[in-house]
């Protein structure tokens, strides 16, 4: 990366953390809605720890994951409605007008979702850990596990901002959060993949990359070191972050129509 | 093409046209030239075309037809070259309410790849240069309308471009403000050369502050020129006594009619068009004074731009702007849809 492009970057990043941090109303419901999820379920669903083959006796430690997600998931809506407003006001247009280049842009956008994730992983760990869940692969794979998670936060982010290039709306935008959230709940986020004895529901949940994800976040915090798991879920998560961004970046050439 | 051939070159456009899917010619074949130094007004209601010209010439939006020059580059094929050349305030202050007034000048310096060290000295300089460098820490969602408007200006000029485009820069500002921000446009144009393109709807605002004066109406250039030559263009100016008896009427009339053809009148008064313009104005007052015509009330009617806009295109500027409105309505949908 030339020093151009850096400052480029760097610039756009900065901008969007301190747009983040000047927004409370962006962190505080994606702390803790998802936190308040995890009281509910691992509260009502603990008896199913009983049930014969479920990989731990600790719901909490099995549903600490998915606020994982959950977090991801607010990070689509918080990209994509910076940018988009960004449209909206016409200060992609100033951008524009400038020698900038279109992965700068993307990338320092993301900066924003890069610090959130950050924030979210590290507050529902330490969240889950007080609450007396498991980390099962101890001080590394706390690491492990927040990095898995911020890099899946940053890939969802990349969905919000191809969204947002595309409509140009923030409440187009917006309206993706409840067909995100329809995907989680299709997945094994309330019972392991092989516990789904509904044959349809089964099918769905393990055709459903957010299964994997799941499982990967998982696997640190119930197996300990599971190589497997985890190449698959940060597979998924750079898959979907390798086609967001490209998605977002010919989106962005059409938006910018700019000779 | 060299430094010091772009500042011998302004705007040069060629039949340039901008046709959207479904939606009307918003620019319909119009041919313009803006010298280096010079301030050039482009007048018209809304939805006119004048919005859609200045993103066209700001490289923004591709033109369906016809060539523009900015700078001495191609809008199409030399894009970037253009935009290192210009700076562009558009319709709506583009600002981050989250950020500060000094954050937006170090975006903005940064991104147009000044050196470092003289980023914050540049951002100060400007700010200074608004009046803004009081409110410089405070973010800009607590701005006013016209502290945000000085603030896009100055960001515009970030980069120190040889030509500048301000659309409709003044409009919902107060006199105080418009009357600041004119002044700093005339300071560029006068003493740093920068050549100015303002898009305006505000008669006033062409008429003090445009070197030149580009009247467009359904995408199309009505009428160009000076002020003055566009308002001489159309007639002369007319001259209106109200005499203080209401039976000296006729004889008010009588004497009015060796100047000039009738022009319509209040009621209570006469007018005519003075031949011989202005100057004639000190010989209608005595040759009533010499008729023993006591006169209530005199006034000359110069020709305005809205004078001329009714000539050429048969209705008054600032009644065409409410029937526009669905134009311009027309106009961003389509440019939603390009």
């Amino acid at each position: 990366m030339n020093a151009g492009l850096r400052t480029q970057v760097g610039q756009l990043a900065r901008r969007s953390v301190l747009r983040t941090l000047r927004q409370p109303a962006q962190i505080v419901p994606a702390l803790i809605f998802p936190l308040f999820l995890l009281a509910v379920n691992s509260g009502g669903l603990k008896e199913a720890t009983n049930l014969p083959g479920f990989p731990t006796d600790s719901y909490l430690t099995f549903a600490l994951a998915v606020p994982f997600m959950q977090g991801a998931l607010f990070s689509v809506m918080n990209a994509g409605t910076d940018l988009a407003r960004d449209i909206e006001t016409g200060f992609l247009n100033r951008l524009a007008l400038t020698p900038l280049r279109g992965t700068a842009l993307l990338s320092g956008l993301l900066a924003g979702a890069v610090l959130l994730g950050l924030v979210q992983a590290v507050t529902y760990l330490a969240v889950g850990l007080i609450a007396g869940a498991d980390l099962a692969a101890g001080f590394g794979g706390a690491l492990v596990l927040i990095a898995l998670s911020v890099t899946i936060t940053v890939a969802f982010g990349t969905i919000g901002l191809f969204a947002a290039l595309r409509t140009g709306s923030g409440e187009a935008v917006q309206s993706l959060f409840p067909v995100f959230f329809v995907f989680l709940f299709l997945s094994a986020m309330a019972l392991p993949l092989n516990l789904l004895q509904t044959q349809w529901f089964h099918d769905i949940a393990a055709a459903n990359p957010v299964t994997y994800l799941l499982e990967a976040l998982r696997s640190l915090l119930i197996e300990g070191w599971d190589l497997g798991q985890l190449a698959l879920g940060f597979g998924i998560a750079l898959t979907v972050l390798a086609i967001g961004m490209y998605a977002a970046s010919a989106a962005l050439k059409t938006r910018l129509v700019r000779t | 093409m060299t430094a010091s051939d772009e500042q011998r070159t302004g705007i040069e456009v060629e039949a340039l046209v901008r046709e959207f899917k479904k939606g009307p010619r918003a620019v319909d074949g119009i041919d313009l030239q803006v010298s280096p130094g010079e301030i050039y007004g482009f007048l018209g209601p809304n939805g006119a075309g004048k919005s859609t010209t200045v993103l066209m010439l700001t490289t923004l939006l591709p033109p369906t037809a016809g060539t523009a020059r900015v700078a001495g580059h191609d809008i199409v094929s030399e894009g970037p070259q253009v935009r290192a050349s210009i700076g562009a305030a558009l319709q709506e202050a583009a600002l981050d309410p989250l950020l500060t007034g000094r954050e937006h000048m170090r975006l903005q310096t940064s991104l147009h790849g000044i050196a470092k060290g003289e980023r914050e000295r540049r951002g100060d300089e400007l700010l200074e240069r608004v009046g803004l460098s009081q409110a410089a820490e405070r973010k800009v969602g607590g701005y006013s309308g016209g502290m945000k408007r000085r603030l896009d200006l100055a960001l515009a000029l970030a980069h120190r471009p040889r030509i500048l485009f301000l659309d409709e820069p003044t409009t919902g500002l107060d006199i105080q403000s418009r009357t600041a921000l004119w002044e700093e446009v005339a300071r560029l144009a006068a003493e740093d050369g920068v050549t100015v393109f303002l898009t305006t709807q505000y008669l006033e605002e062409a008429d003090t502050l445009a070197n030149r004066v580009g009247i467009i109406d359904h995408g199309k250039i009505v009428a160009e020129g000076t002020p003055a030559a566009l308002k001489s263009e159309i007639g002369r100016p007319t001259v209106e006594a109200m005499p203080r008896e209401p039976g000296e009427l006729e004889r008010t009339r009588a004497v009015l009619s060796r100047f000039g053809e009738q022009a319509g009148a209040a009621p209570k008064g006469a007018a005519v068009r003075l031949e011989g313009g202005e100057s004639q104005l000190a010989e209608v007052v005595r040759a009533l004074d010499a008729d023993g015509i006591a006169i209530e009330r005199l006034q000359l009617h110069a020709p305005s731009l809205d004078d001329v806009f009714l000539n050429k295109t048969g209705r008054s500027l600032e009644g065409a702007e409410e029937a526009e409105l669905e134009s311009e309505d027309a106009e961003a949908e389509a440019v939603g849809s390009a």
